[in-house]
């Protein structure tokens, strides 16, 4: 008889309950190939913060945070933190899987074995959750090294930036299943390089007009950056419930998109 | 519970994309331990069948069971006891030879253990032994091709399908090949196989599907085929491109049946010689002549025309 096991049916065999597989195989590939291509995307968030923090901190003094008067740098290191978890989260959900799924066809082979579309899903999001993490550890070690950690709550921030590397690979993940090209993929910096400059990360949206204050505020990268911030700050509002509410919607909706259309391209 | 003797049974199977009818209404059944082939020219619907019983496809209507189970929602559990050699070798390319088996067998949910254990027998199986922590890309197509089929037995499947498996091999690798899959099948695996050389599914298959434009045109085994659809032997003479059809209309009467191509005149009889010589007495000296026995490409050629298939 057969060496293995057959799993049971589960989401309409969506998932065969074996997503630590998937990410077991990308830690091995990433051990064994790309572990340096890792490293720099950590250091660009740190660049930045020395360029901007202690540059032009000495020259801005501080800002007002609901109430509180912070240094420039303790201001932007926490906006940077969540960017390191973005970016980790999308390098590994966007090019990495438009990879995978376009050329290496790494994805056909494991929906021909008892995973389902969903453990890639999982598996796959988990992993860039996970560099998305490591480079969030490593930053606030830096920030803590140099002082911008301003109260104990930032222990919360990790937890906090694995949700938003996970809310952010989702939704990568479910875009680049709908990219066929590499011009197609060259939108993904028009997207996020505006995010990155305008969600509160160098200065307070109050700088703004109300409309373009929302417009900004419907953008995830804000919401990122205003949950590190409070926890880095201590500085805590009630509106922390609604980004958190922002992430898991954003984190649901990515896994059932990408599981949907695993399955339009693999099982149809 | 009746226990059912049929790992795949296809009841007005069809497949439709868009406006394209891949597969068309099919109907078959393939008995447990069967070596059970699948022939067609390109865009019969081969693959598209294959797929559907991979699980891997959903089908658009009719009927599909594959180990007692519906492959559109038990996917895992069909798969899980299933191997597959896709057509292009999908081969992990950030993985070495050995960690690329080892990944697969986790897949399954294989202990690591087990996994490499396996994957260590199964090197052996397709003599990669020496390539073990070689990177996938520099391996040679026979090599991958091996590596390949070697991967898709991890699970140690109860069936096992492969899609054009010795394409691009050399006669040493797919006689090597041919001597596994027939070592499969002696252990009771199922075999399904699609193939484009008729002498390997001559080799391989029990039973014989010709597919065309999606719908089945024969069903049999290879001798039951040749003996339907063409004759025992086959006898083909040349006389120049001139010249094939003024002599054709000469000796229309000789022989079940002939055809006449371009470079050379085939005739379908039971006794080639013998009409060779009767030609011959009538004073048509062909310029090379040949009676050989009436093959499955025979079959194949009348079955689906000799129209190039784009």
């Amino acid at each position: 008889m057969s060496a293995v096991v057959a799993p049971k049916s589960r989401f309409g065999g969506l998932s065969g309950g074996n997503a630590k597989a998937v990410i077991e195989r990308g830690l091995r590939a990433t051990m064994s190939n790309n572990y340096l291509i890792i490293l720099s995307g950590f250091f660009e968030p740190v660049f930045y913060l020395f360029s901007m923090g202690v540059g032009l901190g000495a020259i801005i003094g501080n800002i007002n945070v609901n109430g509180a008067e912070i240094p420039y740098g303790a201001y932007i290191a926490p906006a940077l933190l969540a960017v390191s978890a973005m970016n980790g989260a999308i390098y590994d959900s966007t090019w990495n899987v438009f990879f995978k799924l376009n050329f290496g066809k790494l994805y056909q082979t494991m929906l021909l074995t008892s995973l389902g579309p969903l453990d890639v899903a999982v598996g796959e999001i988990t992993l860039a959750l996970l560099r998305g993490g490591v480079y969030a550890v490593g930053f606030l070690i830096v920030m803590q090294a140099m002082g911008l950690v301003l109260s104990p709550l930032a222990i919360l921030a990790i937890p906090a930036v694995l949700l938003i590397a996970a809310g952010f690979a989702s939704i990568g993940m479910a875009f680049t299943s709908y990219m066929k090209t590499f011009q197609q993929m060259d939108w993904l910096p028009m997207v996020m390089l505006p995010m990155f400059l305008f969600s509160a990360t160098f200065y307070p949206i109050t700088v703004y007009p109300e409309g373009i204050q929302f417009m900004i505020q419907s953008f995830p990268l804000w919401h990122g950056v205003e949950l590190i911030r409070m926890f880095t700050t201590g500085v805590v509002t009630p509106m922390i419930w609604v980004h958190l509410a922002y992430y898991a919607v954003m984190l649901c909706v990515g896994v059932v998109v990408v599981s949907r259309r695993l399955r339009k391209l693999f099982l149809d | 519970m009746l226990v059912s003797n049929q790992v795949i049974r296809a009841e007005n199977l069809t497949k439709v994309y868009g406006d394209f009818i891949a597969v068309n209404n099919i109907s078959f059944e393939v008995p447990r331990g069967e070596s059970f082939g699948l022939l067609g020219p390109n865009g019969a619907g081969k693959s598209t069948t294959m797929k559907m019983i991979a699980a891997v496809s959903t089908r658009s209507s009719g009927n599909l069971e594959v180990l007692g189970m519906d492959p559109n929602t038990e996917g895992p559990a069909i798969r899980s006891q299933l191997g597959v050699v896709p057509q292009e070798d999908n081969l992990d390319q950030e993985l070495r030879v050995r960690e690329n088996l080892i990944a697969y067998g986790r897949f399954f949910g294989m202990p690591r253990a087990e996994a490499s254990k396996r994957a260590d027998e199964l090197l052996e199986f397709a003599q990669l032994t020496d390539r073990v922590k070689s990177k996938v890309e520099p391996l040679s197509g026979g090599m991958k091709r091996r590596l390949t089929i070697a991967r898709s037995l991890m699970n140690d499947p109860q069936m096992l399908l492969l899609d054009e498996p010795t394409t691009g091999l050399d006669p040493q690798a797919r006689h090597i090949l041919w001597d596994r899959l027939f070592r499969l099948k002696e252990r009771g695996t199922t075999l399904v196989l699609t193939t484009h050389y008729m002498d390997e599914a001559e080799q391989l298959s029990d039973r014989i599907i010709v597919v065309d434009k999606g719908e089945i045109m024969a069903e049999g085994s290879p001798a039951q085929l040749i003996r339907q659809y063409s004759s025992k032997e086959v006898l083909e003479v040349r006389y120049g491109s001139d010249n094939n059809a003024k002599v054709a209309k000469k000796i229309a009467d000789v022989g079940e049946r002939m055809e006449i191509l371009p470079d050379r005149i085939l005739i379908y009889s039971d006794n080639g010689e013998r009409d060779l010589a009767e030609i011959t007495k009538r004073g048509h000296h062909p310029t090379t002549s040949l009676v050989r026995r009436s093959s499955l490409e025979d079959v194949f050629l009348r079955l689906t025309g000799r129209t190039l298939v784009e």
